[in-house]
């Protein structure tokens, strides 16, 4: 025990040195950046995607919420069909061990 | 080979579709084993490929959040994910996540950040790296002296037992966590997440890479549900991250679905293969993994502080990066090929 809290205060006396350096001249910070989708050169599901990006950032934001689990979803079941097709045991594991 | 070139819509940029989908392979092979996202293997990629910074980390959470939901449902089968604890660890992982982010906006008003920051991130490695290598040498140090006093070794026996101490502590309320098997005061987990949440704030990380060693060393959890519950806390703070990324415009959406399509295939391939190697097999490769990570990040370092060497050393990082991605993929790739093929002959005994 007496050797795990010498080694936290090594730490935070590390920390501690290591602080100085957030008092460096002050930086100016960058203003927020609007991006825009250029659509002229994309067509079809990309068009739409790109349109809908510029149109509602919370329109495209639910999109992507729900479209990644399903792609997840989706390709995860494959790889799932492909294992259980090779005999893979996808339920069961031996007993925890550390 | 025009058709080997997508163009992002957001972006503006073509870039080499079949790159992103074997990233999203070897990073999701990755994560789906040790229980992390994957931030750090998937910045470099993506630089290779072209991919601008700026949607980078928006990408990556985005495409982690799918990952980490198959690997999830995968760990969950196997029983290596406690719900109970992962939803206790959410409410400490966001406090802290949200009072780092603070801490990192403040210490940006004022003045240069960014090397503090990455000092911090080569400390914190430097001592997750020595948690799991004096781990290894102490449980490897008992089962010698188990060995020659000519008992049998206990399987279940660990190296360092920090837990125990934790446990030690009743506050109420106590509460049991079935899938860990453990039983501890419900403060130990909001307090370890708050403060693995705290740093991954002020890191600008996901977490996974500290979590999943605070969750076998502080909180005493197996190897394999350490992996799983991570995975849980990864994929809710991912689909989070991913909402909170998009609205600020900085999501390339259809770079994260080709990078999913390899990264759940990975993911699964990673997952399966945690049955086949043992927990202190895990804690070893991961151990190299946050080595490799930390070399990174100096050369990173290097490159900022000697300006002449800076384009070598940034290679030099980026293609150590991609190198461990590579040869830990194919070595969990081949433990699962060794792993099933075992499997197989023993069912057809």
């Amino acid at each position: 025990m007496k050797g795990i809290w010498m080694k936290i205060n090594m730490f935070v006396i590390t920390m501690c040195v290591l602080m100085p350096q957030s008092v460096l001249a002050a930086a100016e910070k960058a203003s927020m950046v609007v991006i825009v989708s250029d659509t002229r050169g994309v067509t079809g599901i990309l068009r739409f995607w790109g349109q809908l990006y510029n149109e509602s950032h919370l329109y495209f934001s639910l999109l992507t919420i729900v479209l990644i689990p399903l792609v997840g979803l989706l390709f995860g079941t494959l790889a799932d069909f492909v294992m259980k097709g090779i005999g893979i045991d996808l339920e069961h594991r031996e007993l925890s061990e550390h | 080979m025009d058709w080997l070139y997508v163009l992002m819509p957001i972006s503006g940029v073509t870039i080499f579709w079949p790159g992103l989908i074997i990233l999203g392979v070897g990073v999701g092979i990755i994560g789906g084993f040790f229980g992390m996202g994957g931030a750090w293997m998937v910045t470099p990629g993506l630089n290779i490929l072209g991919f601008p910074m700026a949607f980078a980390i928006g990408t990556d959470i985005a495409h982690m959040a799918g990952k980490s939901l198959i690997s999830t449902m995968r760990h969950g089968k196997f029983g290596n994910v406690d719900y109970k604890l992962g939803l206790i660890m959410l409410v400490g992982t966001i406090v802290g996540f949200e009072v780092g982010a603070q801490m990192i906006m403040w210490l940006e008003r004022m003045g240069n950040v960014e090397f503090v920051v990455r000092v911090l991130y080569l400390v914190l490695l430097g001592l997750i790296a020595w948690m799991v290598f004096a781990d290894v040498a102490k449980k490897m140090r008992k089962d010698r002296e188990t060995r020659a006093r000519g008992e049998a070794v206990d399987a279940l026996s660990t190296g360092i037992e920090w837990h125990k101490t934790m446990h030690k502590i009743k506050i109420a309320p106590m509460v049991h966590f079935k899938a860990a098997g453990i039983t501890c005061t419900a403060w130990l987990p909001i307090f370890i997440s708050f403060l693995t949440g705290w740093i991954a704030g002020i890191l600008g990380i996901g977490g996974g890479l500290i979590r999943m060693p605070a969750l076998i060393y502080f909180i005493g959890c197996p190897t394999h549900v350490a992996v799983g519950t991570d995975l849980f806390e990864v994929m809710i703070s991912g689909l989070y991250g991913a909402f909170t990324y998009t609205m600020k415009g900085r999501t390339e959406l259809v770079a994260a679905v080709i990078m999913l399509v390899g990264a759940a295939i990975g993911a699964q391939v990673g997952t399966v293969a945690t049955k086949y190697i043992k927990g202190y097999g895990i804690r070893i490769v991961f151990g190299l993994a946050v080595i490799g990570c930390a070399f990174s990040i100096i050369l990173k370092l290097l490159a900022k502080e000697i300006p002449a060497h800076a384009t070598l050393l940034n290679n030099s990082s980026t293609t150590l990066v991609l190198g461990l991605v590579f040869g830990m993929s194919l070595y969990i790739t081949v433990k699962m090929i060794q792993g099933v093929k075992a499997e197989l002959a023993a069912k057809q005994k």
